[in-house]
């Protein structure tokens, strides 16, 4: 199956939550809507066509001064398919909280609780979303651009 | 202490098992392990933000302290990543030398690996032999850019200047014997009862266990899964060399050290195929918006001088849009997700660590098992934790 038929697939199957799909250098991103990220997932998860079994990464960025300020990114990838899909979900600045993955792959443990530390994007039901790179009591979320380079 | 029967320890971050400074606070039961949790980023120097306010040619030396055993992957996956955003392809001599080194580089990898792991578990001459072969090829690597741990040699478009004089042939020499060592290693641990009962069957992770954890490289290859980008999604030319994808069976710690075995010998195979078919050539691609002009132009003309100067200082803006390249390294997907908003440096740089996410399935592998194997499989996920950190 190649990925026009899988974006197709997943645009009939979620008609409301793919807001654009984009090709760049051969590679192929759904924007998608943050509130259907899990159940988005989980069929891109489950679904034996699909079958996007590897998160490979998750991370976030911020687009100041851009409003929704905040991306988060999933990349995936299936050992079934060889295929590969990135999927973004935009949030606002003023409140960015999106559904954990970690049900889905657990991969997204790490991940997850790094965008939490550098972005201050909230990732809800993650079962410890605590910082891990940066000490629990530090100031700030240093990957935000209004944050400074010398802290 | 933890709950009334349990007792707290505190592992690292100075433990030498710990490969760095890595901290991993157990709680134990006896001596065993009822929860492990890893305690990271004591090494974090901001690296990815950093980067946002560098050039791309200026991120370079940047990625050489990601993985600081395997310098040259790292700089490969960047290279590749901002080639792609460029749209720009090396030429197939640039292309077969970064997959020699890239391939060297592995092995060096694995030996420093092998012998760090077998130390921790008790067997101290494998790193004595393992030192001595990895040396040979860090002293190709001077040869080829000067420096043994931080080479830089790789640039945006192809290289940063020809392989040296004689430097194939120095190549030949060493994969002619490199299988030789190889069985000079095994002897000392395959067949070593010690060996054999301190991992078989010790943090064991089956191929869906190791799939959902993300894990990638010899870890998941050890679980029996055949899955080695270099095969999968090909670049630099690998579909152009014959080798094998070495897996395992158990996904245990054994299993992980025979793979790992099994993928320097395949290694070395790629090496001795590259030099015999190495081509001739350029080794920039021909790109003077974005690739330095050669070096003994600089110091003849005062256009290529400024040239130089120009893309030393400024950089080169990159077309707006978003890429991700990735290869196979020798920890597993070391992976560059760029973000450019059409100007000189990057608007996000974001690494795909594989000893990150490699080692966030640690407590699955060492929970309800003896604290002595938690060294063996920290040993066998093969971390470094300045890439673990950033």
């Amino acid at each position: 199956m190649d990925l026009a038929t899988i974006v197709d697939r997943v645009k009939q199957k979620f008609p409301e939550s793919v807001s654009e799909v984009s090709a760049f250098r051969g590679e192929t991103t759904l924007r998608v809507r943050s509130e259907d990220i899990l159940p988005l997932c989980r069929f891109l998860h489950d679904d034996p066509e699909t079958a996007f079994d590897f998160l490979i990464d998750l991370c976030g960025v911020d687009d100041l001064p851009r409003e929704p300020r905040f991306q988060v990114v999933y990349h995936l990838a299936s050992t079934k398919t060889r295929l590969r899909l990135r999927l973004k979900a935009s949030l606002p600045g003023a409140r960015p909280q999106i559904a954990s993955v970690f049900s889905v792959w657990k991969a997204a443990d790490w991940l997850e609780r790094e965008a939490f530390d550098m972005f201050g994007i909230i990732f809800a039901g993650h079962p410890d979303l605590r910082r891990i790179l940066l000490t629990p009591e530090w100031q700030g979320y240093p990957l935000r651009k209004d944050y400074p380079l010398r802290g | 202490m933890g709950d009334n029967n349990t007792m707290i320890l505190n592992m690292g971050p100075q433990h030498p098992s710990t490969h760095g400074v890595l901290r991993v606070v157990l709680e134990l039961d006896g001596e065993v392990v009822v929860k492990a949790t890893p305690d990271i980023g004591f090494l974090h120097r901001g690296l990815e933000k950093l980067a946002e306010h560098k050039t791309y040619h200026q991120c370079i030396p940047l990625t050489d302290r990601l993985d600081y055993v395997a310098g040259m992957s790292n700089n490969l996956a960047y290279v590749l990543a901002v080639e792609k955003l460029l749209g720009l392809e090396a030429p197939p001599r640039a292309q077969a030398v970064r997959v020699l080194l890239s391939e060297l580089q592995r092995i060096s990898s694995h030996l420093f690996w092998l012998g760090t792991h077998a130390h921790d578990i008790g067997a101290m001459t494998p790193l004595f032999y393992a030192m001595r072969e990895r040396d040979e090829i860090l002293f190709l690597f001077e040869r080829v850019c000067g420096s043994r741990l931080t080479p830089s040699y790789f640039r945006v478009g192809g290289l940063a200047q020809d392989l040296p004089e004689g430097f194939e042939e120095k190549c030949r020499e060493f994969t002619r014997t490199f299988n030789a060592h190889v069985d000079e290693y095994e002897t000392l641990l395959t067949r070593n009862k010690i060996w054999m009962k301190r991992t078989q069957g010790v943090g064991i992770l089956s191929a869906e266990e190791a799939i959902n954890w993300g894990q990638t490289g010899p870890n998941l290859r050890a679980s029996n899964v055949n899955w080695d980008l270099r095969k999968a999604m090909p670049y630099c030319g690998y579909e152009n060399y014959e080798f094998l994808v070495p897996t395992g069976k158990n996904g245990d710690v054994y299993d992980r050290y025979l793979v790992r075995m099994m993928e320097m010998r395949q290694s070395n195979e790629i090496a001795r195929q590259v030099v015999d078919k190495m081509p001739g050539g350029a080794i920039l691609a021909d790109d003077p918006k974005v690739v330095y002009p050669p070096k003994d132009k600089v110091q003849e003309s005062i256009e290529a001088l400024i040239h130089h100067f120009h893309l030393a200082s400024a950089g080169f803006p990159a077309p707006p849009g978003e890429v991700y390249a990735s290869i196979e390294s020798p920890k597993g997907e070391l992976g560059f997700y760029l973000i450019s908003d059409g100007t000189n440096k990057p608007w996000r740089f974001r690494v795909r660590p594989p000893s990150f996410v490699n080692l966030s399935a640690l407590s699955t592998m060492v929970e309800g098992r003896l604290i002595s194997d938690v060294v063996a499989v920290i040993g066998s996920i093969d971390i470094v934790l300045a890439e673990v950190d950033r």
